[in-house]
């Protein structure tokens, strides 16, 4: 069967990955033209490295960049988290794929709506 | 909640009285929002002269541009910002969509190179700013990657963040369905280019960046 693959990375792992191994893996999957859909998404400064490293990979009628989507970041209510200074920022749901394959139709609060080409 | 927030904004307020400090303020936003447009009208009211130039094709500014001391009045209140006109930022860049403009192939994949090189400055310049005007087109989608992104770090930061809902002069504008995007976070519904609400904007400024 022809098709696009698309893997589902569970919150569990990414926990156990750095910052630097989440945006590597992200793009080295999406470069081969895989669709990620990533249980909790990335921190804001996750996602500057993502951008900036996608930015470096960019190449004219070879890759043009990453399509990413994913929920606006909520506040965490844990009152002991916020006591103590914690990051109160909860990341969420995030879908990414190559930018020529993965287009967004719609996105509102609480949909995310995309359409997956093959190359 | 509100408390820890507001706290937070506070501490870097006062640091940055003590230290004297001009507070550094970023215009951000996806490609073609009027990032440049806001910058010129602001320096133009503010000092007389310009920030860059302006342009329907995305990626016209592909280098951060600061400039230092400008003085906002507003209600009696002034305040000194050095403002940073940022490239827009993106997480794809197509040279094929510049060929659309009627651009050549060669001008359009330098072009494309250097807007790749701007997003790059304007991620960097997240880390040494003192608070954003997030510039967004409101006649389009708010919910897009870079808006969360760059609000993200702003409330990661614990950073003042003003919302400018900009071309408000088009028909199709929806400032609302802004607002109901990042109800967190004040919004001013703006034309940069025709100038609705500025007096508006220059307020918020005042009183979230002063
Ligand atoms: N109708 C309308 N058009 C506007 C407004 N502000 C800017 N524009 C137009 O939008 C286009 C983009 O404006 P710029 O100021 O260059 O946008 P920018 O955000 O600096 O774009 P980049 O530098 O490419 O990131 C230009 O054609 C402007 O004339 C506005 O308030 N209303
Ligand atoms: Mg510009």
């Amino acid at each position: 069967m022809k098709g696009i693959q698309l893997d589902l990375i569970s919150e569990d792992k990414l926990d156990g990955m750095t910052s630097m191994e989440k945006v590597r893996l992200i793009l080295d999957e999406v470069r081969n033209g895989k669709i990620l859909v990533l249980e909790k998404g990335l921190t804001p400064s996750e996602q500057n490295k993502l951008i900036e490293l996608t930015m470096t990979e960019i190449a004219p009628d070879d890759f043009s960049g990453i399509e990413i989507e994913s929920y606006p970041v909520k506040q965490n209510d844990n009152f002991l988290n916020k006591l103590f200074g914690k990051n109160t920022l909860k990341t969420r749901l995030t879908v990414i794929g190559p930018a020529a394959q993965l287009k967004t139709i719609k996105k509102d609060r609480d949909l995310i709506s995309a359409l997956v080409s093959t190359p | 909640m509100g408390i820890i927030k507001r706290l937070g904004l506070n501490f870097t307020w006062l640091k940055r009285i003590f230290k004297k400090k001009r507070a550094r303020i970023g215009i951000y936003g996806p490609p073609n929002a009027g990032k440049t447009t806001l910058a010129n009208r602001i320096l133009r009211d503010w000092t007389g002269d310009a920030m860059g130039s302006v342009s329907n094709v995305p990626h016209e500014t592909r280098r951060a541009r600061r400039r230092e001391g400008v003085t906002i009045n507003s209600n009696g209140s002034a305040v000194t910002l050095d403002i940073i006109d940022t490239p827009g930022l993106a997480t794809k860049i197509d040279f094929h969509d510049f060929m659309a403009f009627g651009m050549n192939e060669e001008e359009s994949k330098r072009r494309a190179k250097e807007a790749t090189e701007g997003v790059i400055e304007a991620v960097k310049w997240l880390d040494e700013l003192d608070g954003i005007i997030l510039v967004m087109d409101a006649t389009e989608d708010p919910y897009t990657q870079v808006n969360v992104t760059v609000i993200g770090n702003m409330e990661a930061r614990k950073l003042p963040l003003l919302i400018a809902a900009n071309k408000i002069d088009l028909p199709n504008s929806s400032p609302a369905r802004i607002h109901s995007a990042f109800p967190q976070h004040p919004l001013v519904p703006i034309s940069a280019l025709e100038g609705q609400n500025i007096d508006l904007l220059y307020r918020e400024i005042a009183e979230h960046f002063g």
